[in-house]
């Protein structure tokens, strides 16, 4: 992993009495002076490995490599342990680097060095310690910054299913944002992707690698599985380090969480655990909340670890443990859905299933714009209500709409088109961001904008004041319409 | 204020020392401690990491451990402590956090290792020690003995110890003392301050009270459908997102207790700072000073050591009792009992337990019932009438309320509100869905309304429910073939259901007059609905159109509850004659 490791493991005891291999498991015995979670080093006749101690036993110690154990021979490996739970070095030599999933360089430079050393697992913070987060930090990406504000010390994952492009809007995300005012840092941890997403990331974070705001770590789907475990834990050690002992703002973007907890099924296999839900370890919510809990801001002092999980939902089922359990733990989700992809929508955010907890405190008066909060209600409102005239449309047919109902259908395409679409490298203001999203509202009728002052749409509101008589039935009748279903103003019209 | 348990009063036992032989992550097996036992708690290595003995086989102990074990190995020191798990409980506890095996984490560093001092606050803060007794009385266990002042919203007070009882043979000055010194000498017992008790015992009371007490918690579909009375327990159910945490905060910060104590167990590191936060801003409007003051919060989140997880719901119903032997309405908050039940699966599963459902060990339904049991309306050993309220979370995974902690929970709480994920999703909070819902005390609690004055109570919860079902039924009618399909006294009926779902049973945590609502605002705002709904029925009778009816401005009715303070029933007067004039101008 590092100089610093070696130079601590250098005097120490080999063991090469091997009582098992067993998956990504190695059995060694005549152990002492081990303690649990030490880090191993397995020499074999092709190279070092690196590991970590899952279970001592009387003198046995179960070892799990993260290369695997795969052409290993028990009379050919040697095992030294590190004497302490894993330790990289941290702090901004990591900037600019690309490395793989173990910390080791990709980029032909040299080792990581560092001046401090941090373990891996990290430390729990002291929830006392706490900064509740309040400023945001601008994606660039319309649809996220309006609607679903990501927050500095949040951990807001993006769901999607196999297909999507999330890892353009996650690259496009670590490539563009920003928190105005502040040094920012972006940590980019990929996790079993193919050789050709791989390729594309490293395209895409060309420039921010370069200017020295990034770190890249890399796991391709057919290096290690096991390594996996380490890679976002190496990601967030680094970020804690880059934020809270350097004061910078850190977005920590893993991708993709799935692949990640398939390794960690695949070590709880290997140990014959038994599983809980589909497989998975019992133990799967607390390891993710290890990860994901790393988030945050701390009292006192500079700096944020902003997390952004991307997760792929296995046959789009948002009740599978990984989204499940990560929904749990997280302060809202990003839903991506494949019927806006197939209408060519980039990115194709499902608004009214997304959702950031944090956006009240991180957006609005003195944090983005004083219409903020207000605009973002509005237009959610006006969708879901949108999504009422749609479904309507399907049943009586488009034409046989009221006029009400076909001013939301056709704000629901203003809205896709100018304000959710957006170019893969388009990085829009947020002023830009809010006026399209007002643009698009000026589609619906005046009466229809509930949610936001008079003094806001006289502010906002492109185009004239329109000043709407009401004689359209659906009008009344749509104050009360918010959670359930209005009544088609055709049918009233025809009661009437 | 430490939890752990060395100090003075325990001396260390420096002869019971036995060796490591195994480490599996928070799974620890001992060999050579003499004499050890199911409970005791052993100090290991040279952190002196808590860890708690769940079996013994032969000479080996296997515990439990209540730290991170990352560099513990075989062979290290295991020294038996001769005691359970106790926390120290005293003056300083109100308005302070903790965590699962109550150490301060006011004074704590801002990463928690497991090297951290067991002991701080304990020495540090001198508390006022105002005795109500004299010398030469006779008292017997739970009479006070004397008063801490500045302790907290609630008076703080020191009683006599169960078992304890005689004459008082010395009793402490008016004076400022530590709270570990002695206070008084009651026959042959000394009183301390602060008193040790191990949290995983229940504390003993007289007996149990039947008749049910309301809690009131402001929330209206809570109070008016769904009530949970003083001393029983609850569970707030659903899946991620439907606002589990926001009702739970709600109640914590609203329900007329005296004491609150909130856990986070395993739950979100943000989530607590911002109740920190918060309740440190918000007043208390009973008593006029902060929330936080009459609020213990035991955090222990997702990432700190999971096995005080499972110990933190245990330290927060042991602090409510020892409220509620002082004569205080406690109430307990746990988020979330599945976090905690996890924690109980992942050690079995450490042990190689063999697991019933879904991995679960197969004690767990006797594990839950025994916490939720621990609620209760009392009289006290000292004979007050107080009690322990339990509100619990439960977190089903995937939604799947056919999950064993779901349906396990259901059987022994008193109340179970289900939060719905389309409610949630349409922005309708707090998202309790009025027919997944129960409440098993709402006789009793309609006695309570009657003989305090509002004996129209459990009509009117009937007759809403009443509608609301109706109304779902012809909603799902009315996807089919339409509203305007729809009979005019049917759409009535849809009309009603929306206007109680919308008046009533939302409620808007952030607006000011609605975040609290008073028993009269609720009863007032649910009455004001039912008489429009009526006079909506006696319009289409009259031969009024159900268009023309639905065309009525209803606005005034769903905003009365923001544009009504939370206490000012009086002022929802105007509205109804307003809005039932316009009905009744209808032909």
């Amino acid at each position: 992993m590092s100089s610093g490791d070696s130079a601590l493991t250098g005097a120490r005891i080999a063991h090469g009495d091997i009582r098992a291999i067993r998956g990504p498991l190695v059995v060694v015995g005549g152990v002492d002076d081990v303690g649990w979670d030490e880090s191993a080093e397995v020499a074999t006749p092709d190279g070092m490995r690196h590991g970590l101690v899952l279970d001592l036993d009387g003198d046995r110690a179960t070892v799990q490599v993260f290369e695997g154990t795969e052409g290993l021979t028990p009379g050919a490996v040697e095992v030294r342990f590190g004497g302490r739970p894993l330790h990289i070095p941290v702090g901004p030599d990591w900037l600019g680097r690309v490395c793989n999933g173990r910390g080791a360089p990709l980029d032909g430079g040299p080792p990581i060095a560092g001046d401090r050393f941090a373990p891996v697992a990290g430390w729990p913070l002291n929830p006392v310690e706490r900064e509740p987060p309040r400023e945001p930090i601008l994606t660039g990406v319309s649809v996220i910054d309006a609607l679903t504000t990501l927050v500095r010390g949040q951990k807001l994952p993006v769901f999607s299913v196999a297909g999507l492009p999330h890892l353009s809007l996650a690259t496009q995300i670590a490539a563009q944002s920003s928190s105005p005012g502040t040094r920012f840092r972006v940590v980019f941890a990929a996790m079993g992707l193919t050789h050709a997403d791989i390729a594309f990331v490293r395209d895409r974070l060309e420039e921010r690698t370069a200017s020295g705001e990034l770190v890249l770590l890399l796991n391709a789907a057919d290096d290690p599985p096991i390594e996996r475990i380490l890679t976002p834990r190496l990601a967030l050690t680094v970020a804690e380090s880059l934020a809270f002992d350097d004061g910078a703002d850190v977005l920590v973007v893993l991708s993709d969480m799935t692949n990640y907890a398939e390794a960690v099924r695949e070590v709880s296999a290997a140990r014959r655990e038994i599983p809980a839900r589909r497989g998975y370890p019992g133990y799967l919510y607390s390891d993710l909340a290890t990860l994901y809990e790393r988030c945050g801001r701390v009292r006192g002092r500079e700096g944020s670890v902003t997390i952004v999980p991307v997760l792929t939902m296995p046959a789009g089922d948002i009740t599978h443990p990984v989204p499940d359990l990560t929904g749990y733990i997280t302060e809202g989700q990003i839903v991506l859905s494949p019927e806006l992809a197939a209408r060519g929508i980039y990115p194709p955010v499902d608004t009214l299933s997304s959702l950031s907890r944090l956006m009240r405190s991180g957006a609005g008066p003195g944090r983005t714009r004083d219409d903020h909060l207000d605009v973002a209600a509005q237009v959610l409102a006006a969708l879901a209500r949108a999504r009422q005239s749609a479904a309507l449309a399907e049943l009586v047919g488009a034409s046989a709409l009221g006029e009400t109902d076909r001013a939301y259908l056709s704000y629901r395409d203003a809205m896709e088109r100018d304000l959710l679409d957006q170019g893969r490298a388009e990085a829009r203001t947020l002023e830009d961001t809010l006026d399209r999203a007002w643009a698009a509202l000026a589609t619906l009728p005046r009466q229809e904008l509930t949610m936001v002052s008079p003094a806001q749409v006289a502010a906002h509101l492109p185009g004239p004041d329109v000043t709407a008589a009401s004689g359209d039935p659906a009008t009344a009748a749509s104050s009360l319409a918010t959670a359930s279903s209005t009544a088609p103003p055709a049918e009233e019209a025809r009661d009437a | 204020m430490d939890g752990m348990t060395t100090d003075a009063s325990t001396p260390r036992t420096g002869d019971r020392v036995g060796r490591t032989v195994r480490v599996t992550g928070p799974l620890l097996e001992a060999e050579g401690v003499e004499g050890v036992a199911m409970g005791e708690i052993l100090h290991v290595g040279d952190d002196r990491i808590s860890a708690e003995v769940v079996a013994v086989e032969g000479g080996r102990a296997t515990m439990q451990a209540y730290e991170y074990t990352g560099g513990v190995r075989v062979g290290e020191a295991a020294a038996g402590s001769g005691q359970p798990l106790t926390g120290l409980f005293g003056p300083g506890l109100l308005g302070a956090a903790f965590d699962g095996l109550m150490r301060p984490l006011t004074s704590a560093p801002i990463w928690l290792r497991p090297d951290r001092p067991e002991s701080v606050a304990s020495d540090e803060r001198r508390w006022r020690f105002v005795p109500t007794v004299a010398a030469g009385d006779s008292v017997a266990a739970g009479d006070v003995l004397g008063t801490v002042p500045d302790s907290g919203a609630v008076e703080h007070r020191v009683v006599v110890p169960a078992g304890a009882s005689g004459t008082v043979d010395w009793i402490q000055d008016d004076a400022e003392v530590g709270p570990l010194d002695v206070v008084a000498k009651v026959g042959e017992t000394e009183v301390r301050l602060s008193e040790r008790w191990p949290m995983r015992r229940p504390r003993p009371f007289r007996e149990r009270l039947s008749d049910p007490v309301p809690l009131h918690t402001g929330q209206r579909v809570l109070d008016l459908f769904f009530p949970v009375a003083r001393g029983a327990a609850a569970a707030v159910t659903g899946g991620f997102g439907t606002g589990k945490t926001m009702l739970l905060q709600q109640v914590a910060k609203w329900c007329d207790a005296d004491v609150i104590v909130y856990v986070g167990c395993g739950e979100r590191g943000n989530e607590m700072a911002d109740v920190l936060d918060d309740f440190g801003r918000l007043v208390d409007e009973r008593t006029g000073g902060r929330l936080v003051d009459r609020t213990v919060v035991v955090a222990n989140t997702s990432n700190m050591p999971m096995m005080a997880r499972e110990l933190s719901i245990y330290t927060g119903i042991s602090i409510a009792e020892y409220y509620r032997d002082m004569g205080h309405d406690a109430v307990v908050i746990a988020d979330s009992t599945s976090r905690w039940a996890e924690a109980l699966r992942e050690f079995a599963n450490r042990r190689g337990d063999l697991p019933a459902e879904e991995g679960f060990p197969a004690d767990l339904s006797s594990q839950l019932a025994a916490f939720y049991e621990r609620a209760g309306r009392v009289t006290t050993l000292g004979g007050k009438e107080a009690s322990v309220t339990v509100i619990g979370a439960v977190s089903p995974p995937g939604g799947d309320m056919s999950e064993p902690v779901t349906t396990i929970t259901q059987r022994f709480v008193r109340a179970m509100w289900q939060l719905d994920r389309d409610l949630a999703y349409a922005r309708h909070y707090p998202a309790v869905h009025w027919s997944g819902s129960f409440a098993r005390d709402t006789d009793g609690l309609a006695r309570f309304q009657t003989v305090h004055g509002d004996p129209e109570w459990a009509a009117r919860r009937a007759s809403a429910l009443e509608i609301l079902a109706e109304a779902d039924r012809l909603a799902s009618l009315a996807e089919v073939i339409g509203v305007g399909s729809l009979p005019g006294r049917e759409r009535m009926v849809v009309l009603g259901g929306r206007l109680l779902r919308e008046t009533v049973l939302a409620q808007n945590a952030l607006s000011p007059n609605d975040a609290f609502c008073s028993d009269a605002k609720g009863a007032a705002l649910l009455d004001l609905v039912l008489e429009v709904i009526d006079a909506c029925h006696a319009a289409i009778d009259r031969g009024a159109t159900a268009t023309a009816v639905e065309r009525l401005d209803f606005g005034p009715v769903i905003r009365a509850p923001q544009d009504v303070g939370p206490t000012d029933a009086a002022a929802i007067g105007p509205i109804r004659e307003r809005v039932l004039a316009e009905i009744g101008a209808l032909p």
